[in-house]
């Protein structure tokens, strides 16, 4: 029996380059001013061999084999800032760095522990490992029920997708468990899809695994399949844009919104559960994939506004500019080969700046951050007092007697 | 041309909470998830490397189960060029005497230099498959192994000893090891490249018409751990200690 033998060295060919332009804007790397704005504001830029800006120069010089004794890619949090500078508009962390890590992952370079990661999602539909089976076991732990798409055989008006961190995380559990609260507080009609629910996929994706992410992709659609829901809601950005802009790619289409666009059209229904806990100063990191990615600025500042007494104040990098928690583009599952190259965590980098910015408390709006910053406060002097939140926690809070 | 078989199996995924079966007896199969023996795992990728370093055809054989055709497919995208499954009463999860047996049968139709197996599995009730194997096969066997080189006649086998001592052996081939670990961690190979094995590779099927009934310890009951009354500690000097444990053992009648 004869077998086509697996491809072992990576296709860093013209062919790559080129294959380059068919993503969307892709032909704009043909622009490349050569400015290094890319490499200069990319948070790990200065330990790349090859940042972004460098990989297009010696691609187009057609010296392509040197990029792959690298491990650069790997160093790549997916966090959007070198796209969001670009001045030609390139691609490039859609683009540029996620097709890189496809073509060093297909050629079997993959950092350990970013291994056990793409093996436990491809095994259990979460990268932690944890049982499938227990994925809605934090219902548990309420005192009301969470209603599961098995036991509410009717047509919702939402579908909340959980997310894996949300619901296997010890620390972010609690937000999810907050979100059930305040779902239940504004007599919400959703479901939740339990066991049934997979990874979204979309960190995978971006740390070079598209196989994977089209398997979890299409196990998602089967799920949403069976049930009859209005629109889906998550608190998990990476699954926001998994379903808002990748899934519809592959014929899953359904509408989504974030907590924070979902809440802030029922903030006339919040406002009046909310009570005055006294003065409270707060910044708010915006998440790569809320922010930069999907243009959510505004909401989750008017959700915490609405907080009586909250005195919002902006960090020195806000918005377009927010810096990186570290979690992305498999962030989570490279915190070991990151520190090895860059001695440094993102996170802190992030917790150094709220401390000079003096607040009580962090907010955030994603399911990676609250364990990153919660262990940053620990590592940065002026910040072990800071609070590290999620804006669904805040707002429950002030709700609660 | 070096031909390396690997003896693979699947086993309980302990992620998974165990049931026992109604009859007390076994692990509820309905309810088991399975996953390759992370050992054999381990002896597939030495296989891979060897293959890489020398040249060779690996050829992996495994029972069937829930799952195996995927595995199967996996460690061909991983370098496997021959499949193998044995069809047969496999359902219940044969002892590893009974296993060994059809390995050996099938094994030995390959006409191996070599035979690699996972040193242990969480499942090994009646001793490893290793040693069954190679006694079956009438081959030499060496076990923990952590690194293995091909050479004339022979390989290089590198074995672990407690205290951190590594001893290095010759063994002639045929052998079988038993393998610990592999040189490299068992590489990732990207989901794309598995559904293309799906699609171009075959596996062959042979069949396994009866499971040898020899071996195999009957099992009186299986049970999740019990919490249990606090250890007795036994007070005195050496010799009232000892007399103290002899009673005791004649009392439970082990003595």
């Amino acid at each position: 029996m004869a077998m086509p033998s697996a491809t072992q060295s990576p296709l860093f060919t013209k062919e790559f380059y080129t294959s380059l332009f068919e993503n969307i804007d892709g032909e704009n790397i043909k622009t490349c001013l050569q400015c290094a704005t890319c490499s200069g504001v990319c948070p790990f830029g200065h330990v790349m061999d090859f940042p972004p800006g460098r990989m297009i120069a010696w691609m187009r010089a057609g010296i392509l084999e040197e990029m792959l004794e690298s491990d650069s890619v790997w160093m790549c949090v997916s966090c959007y800032a070198c796209t969001e500078v670009c001045p030609k508009e390139i691609p490039v962390t859609p683009s540029l760095m996620t097709r890189a890590k496809e073509e060093v992952l297909l050629a079997g370079n993959v950092p350990t522990e970013l291994q056990s990661a793409l093996e436990f999602s491809q095994r259990y539909g979460n990268p932690l490992g944890e049982s499938s089976r227990k994925r809605a076991a934090w219902i548990e732990d309420l005192d009301f029920e969470v209603p599961t798409a098995r036991k509410v055989r009717r047509p919702v008006d939402v579908l909340w997708f959980v997310g894996d961190y949300a619901s296997y995380h010890p620390r972010v559990k609690e937000v999810t468990k907050a979100f059930a609260k305040l779902l239940k507080a504004l007599e919400i009609d959703y479901i939740i899809l339990g066991g049934a629910e997979n990874s979204d996929g979309d960190s995978q994706r971006l740390a070079g695994e598209k196989g994977l992410f089209e398997v979890l992709a299409e196990k998602n659609a089967k799920a949403f399949s069976r049930c009859e829901f209005g629109e889906i809601i998550t608190t998990d950005p990476h699954a926001y844009n998994a379903l808002k802009n990748e899934y519809p790619q592959l014929g899953i289409e359904y509408p989504v919104k974030h907590y924070a666009e979902f809440l802030v059209e029922r903030l006339e229904e919040i406002k009046p559960l909310l009570k005055d806990n006294g003065k409270v100063r707060v910044t708010y990191h915006d998440p790569c994939y809320l922010g930069r990615v999907n243009d959510i600025y505004d909401e989750p500042r008017t959700l915490l506004e609405a907080i009586p007494g909250l005195e919002l104040v902006e960090m020195p990098h806000n918005k377009t500019t927010s810096l990186c928690c570290g979690g992305g583009g498999g962030g989570m599952w490279l915190d070991g080969f990151r520190w090895e190259k860059a001695e440094a965590r993102l996170s802190e980098w992030r917790m150094r700046e709220a401390a000079s910015t003096a607040v009580d408390v962090l907010a955030l709006a994603c399911p990676y951050e609250p364990p990153r910053f919660e262990d940053a406060a620990k590592a940065i002097k002026g910040a072990e007092d800071i609070v590290v939140k999620d804006i669904i926690e805040l707002l429950v809070e002030v709700m609660e007697e | 041309m070096t031909k390396i078989v690997v003896l693979a199996k699947l086993v309980p995924d302990l992620v998974e909470e165990l049931e026992i079966a109604p009859d007390g007896k076994a692990l509820d199969m309905m309810w088991l998830r399975l996953l390759i023996n992370e050992f054999d795992n381990h002896a597939i990728e030495q296989a891979v490397l060897l293959k890489e370093a020398v040249g060779g055809e690996v050829t992996i054989i495994s029972p069937d189960a829930e799952g195996v055709d995927d595995m199967l497919f996996t460690t061909a995208a991983k370098g496997a060029d021959k499949l193998i499954k044995l069809v047969g009463d496999f359902e219940d999860m044969p002892n590893n005497h009974a296993l060994a047996s059809a390995f050996a049968k099938v094994a030995k139709e390959e006409q191996p230099d070599l035979i690699l197996t996972g040193v242990q599995a969480n499942n090994d009730l009646d001793g490893a498959i290793g040693p069954l194997v190679a006694k079956e096969l009438d081959m030499p066997y060496v076990g923990y192994i952590s690194g293995v080189t091909l050479e004339e006649g022979g390989v290089i086998a590198r074995k672990e000893y407690p205290g951190g001592l590594i001893g290095e052996m010759e063994v002639k081939l045929p052998a079988v090891l038993g393998i610990q670990a592999s040189e490299e961690p068992p590489r990732y190979v990207a989901i794309s490249k598995v559904r293309q094995m799906m699609k171009s590779a075959a596996i062959d099927e042979h069949d396994v018409p009866e499971l040898a009934d020899t071996g195999g310890l009957p099992v009186n009951r299986m049970y999740l751990p019990e919490a249990a009354e606090r250890a007795e500690m036994i007070e005195g000097d050496e010799d009232e200690i000892a007399a103290k444990l002899v009673e005791l053992f004649q009392e439970i009648g082990v003595m």
